[in-house]
């Protein structure tokens, strides 16, 4: 029973999506089962603070390794929750002026939007920054010439690169430049050996097939995934019986 | 007295009747001329005006379409403005009298969809070519009140219809075939392999395993194809004995992994092992969540790593954090853009479906890994349309023309099978 009802739901909300794809009539009741899941959702994300503060009341009170990062998280989450909540400083609503409540939580004045623009989002831009760096690491490692392939992948992510920049053509266009005059060929005729040209080859043709192969295995994977989720073949993400 | 005021009554209404009367002449000649002078300075009217029920609707859509009006030119010369900046679609039910704007379309457009239409109520259009607000044409109407028509079936896509009875068949008739009995060979896939081994050196390390299953909720496939490589982990971390974290950045995937990694450590025999609370929520903001994850793995530095699920920017992050303090990691995702990523911080990397097929190539089972060779038919399926295509388009290129066979062949190809009206609409 623990595994049938949801089971059931999944399977007749997943058909429910796919006829409503293909007849029109039923197109509102695809949006309503997805409306459906919003307040599921929603809801849930009761269950999600409850244990956010469940874990980290249990670690400080443990005073396991780290407890004092989570008195800055559990105090942070109070902190911002009440004055979400409470609308802290939010200017009212034209139509209703007389209530202070009634503006919108997120603008800046208020306590909520200075919060998420002036400490959420410097310190999630801050995150993002890190990835320069990563990327700097992970480039090193990856496009060390250990093999043939890697002298390939090398090649390419040099050429790729540098044709991205205006160095690219700057450099290339005399080589190219040369080449027309020595080879006595047409002016413009051998353009495309010029390094931005031959970037856009590579990832117009050769990156754009590889890319298509893999989007065609992973639209067969889902259709197939999906096949066996809705068919009850496939139940180990429904958790035991018991 | 009488008599005088009975006089004066009528010549007073007279009189103001005159002096009412005096000035009309003079303003009905002055309105001719307004209406001459807007005439003469506001846009051509459009022409032709139709309205169409839109096809493959629910019934709620009417196309209108016009001819431009004669002002609203292509290019403007140099120093002038626009003289058709916009066309208001006015709209009214054939029972009403008011027309109301329905929607505007900008300057060279030539037809408006109107998606709020009842499909009990007919409709006339007028439109009306707007240079600014005290500078518009003529409205012209369309002929006929038009009533929205509801189609029972989206003929647009049929095509993708077929290839997906066609794949599903596919699946369902080799699942069946693996009940029966027929061997099955599938390849090994070299990311899949190493869970036990990545499982196996975390035991020995006396460290934990860590599990990320993406970012996204569980109606989204990538997760729940996270969720049931995770059941696999985890029966294999309580064989081992092994502690497996997993954060989550949504609920209902905390919930839905703590089910499952609990059913995977009864079905290892082990109950008593299982710990809620290594499934934990951390929060639905994106960096949030790497900030708690990279802050978890730099702590307790785990011995193995398990990408599994949809990422975006954060993938590299993690993944070059989990690399920094020399964790065994496998990743798995269908997002073709962090792949590159992956592959270059993990050791072993699920590239889109191997993704998929992971949670059937670890169950063992027959008829889960009959599914993949279902799936094989549509790689056959897109292979021959692929080759099909190309050969055709070149034939299509090399003999030229609008009207050969080829050529009807690439458009049937690209208009109905793959197209807006095909697999891609």
């Amino acid at each position: 029973m623990k595994r049938t009802v949801p089971l059931a739901i999944a399977a007749v909300t997943g058909f429910v999506l796919i006829v409503s794809y293909f007849i029109p009539y039923t197109q509102s009741w695809g949006e309503e089962a997805m409306i459906w899941f919003d307040i599921l959702a929603a809801v849930a994300f009761v269950l999600g603070g409850g244990n956010l503060l469940k874990t980290h009341l249990q670690k400080i009170s443990n005073r396991r390794a780290g407890w004092g990062f989570s008195i800055v998280t559990v105090s942070a989450f109070l902190i911002t929750l009440y004055i979400g909540f409470s609308k802290m400083g939010v200017n009212p609503a034209e139509k209703f002026p007389e209530f202070s409540w009634s503006g919108d939580y997120l603008t800046e004045s208020g306590g909520f939007g200075w919060i998420y623009h002036h400490i959420y989002l410097p310190l999630a831009a801050t995150m993002f920054s890190l990835l320069a760096f990563y990327i700097a690491s992970a480039a090193f490692r990856a496009f060390r010439a250990k093999n043939t392939e890697a002298l390939i992948l090398l090649g390419t992510a040099f050429v790729v690169l540098f044709g991205r920049t205006h160095a690219g053509i700057y450099v290339s266009q005399p080589v190219v430049d040369w080449l027309t005059a020595i080879s006595g060929a047409e002016a413009g005729s051998l353009a495309g050996l010029r390094l931005d040209r031959i970037t856009s080859t590579i990832t117009s043709i050769f990156v754009l097939a590889g890319n298509r192969a893999i989007t065609i295995g992973i639209a067969l994977g889902i259709v197939s995934l999906s096949l066996k989720v809705l068919l009850g073949i496939d139940r180990s993400y429904l958790g035991s019986e018991e | 007295m009488t008599d005088r005021v009975s006089f004066r009554v009528p010549l007073l209404a007279i009189t103001i009747a005159l002096a009412g009367l005096a000035p009309q002449p003079a303003r009905a000649e002055a309105e001719p001329d307004a209406k001459a002078a807007q005439q003469t300075t506001a846009p051509q009217p459009p022409a032709d005006v139709t309205a169409i029920d839109r096809p493959d609707d629910a019934g709620d859509g009417i196309i209108v379409k016009w001819t431009l009006s004669k002002d609203d030119v292509k290019e403007v010369t140099e120093g002038k403005t626009r003289k058709v900046v916009r066309y208001e679609i006015l709209r009214r039910e054939s029972q009403e009298d008011k027309f109301t704007l329905a929607g505007e379309a900008t300057f060279q457009k030539s037809s408006f969809v109107d998606p709020q239409c009842d499909r009990t109520m007919s409709y006339l259009y007028q439109i009306v070519a707007v240079e600014h607000e005290d500078s518009k044409s003529l409205a012209v109407q369309s002929a006929v009140a038009i009533t929205p028509i509801l189609q029972y079936w989206d003929t647009r896509r049929t095509w993708f219809l077929v290839i997906l009875v066609l794949i599903c068949g596919a699946v369902i008739l080799f699942i069946q075939l693996a009940k029966s009995g027929m061997s099955l060979k599938v390849r090994k896939i070299a990311g899949l392999e190493a869970v036990e081994e990545a499982v196996g050196r975390a035991t020995e390390m006396g460290r934990s395993c860590l599990f990320i299953p993406g970012i996204l909720d569980i109606n989204d496939m990538q997760t729940v194809a996270g969720i049931t490589v995770l059941s696999r982990v985890a029966g294999l971390a309580a064989e081992y004995d092994a502690t497996l974290e997993v954060p989550t950045s949504r609920s209902l995937v905390m919930t839905t992994a703590r089910e499952t990694v609990q059913a995977a450590y009864l079905g290892a025999g082990r109950p008593d092992a299982y710990n809620e609370d290594n499934i934990y929520y951390l929060t639905d903001e994106q960096f949030g969540y790497v900030a708690g994850v990279t802050g978890t793995m730099v702590r307790d530095k785990p011995a193995a790593c398990f990408y599994m699920g949809a990422f975006f920017a954060e993938s590299l992050i993690l993944a070059e954090t989990g690399n920094s303090i020399g964790a065994i990691q496998i990743a798995g995702t269908a997002m073709p853009s962090q792949l590159p990523f992956f592959v270059a911080a993990c050791d072993y990397t699920l590239i889109g479906e191997e993704f998929f097929a992971a949670s059937a190539y670890l169950s063992g089972e027959a008829h889960q890994l009959a599914s993949l060779k279902g799936q094989d038919v549509g790689k056959v399926i897109g292979g021959g349309l692929i080759i099909v295509g190309c050969l055709v388009a070149s034939a299509a290129s090399l003999l030229g023309g609008d009207d050969t066979l080829a050529h009807s062949i690439v458009s049937f190809l690209t208009d109905n099978v793959l197209g807006d009206k095909g697999f891609l609409p």
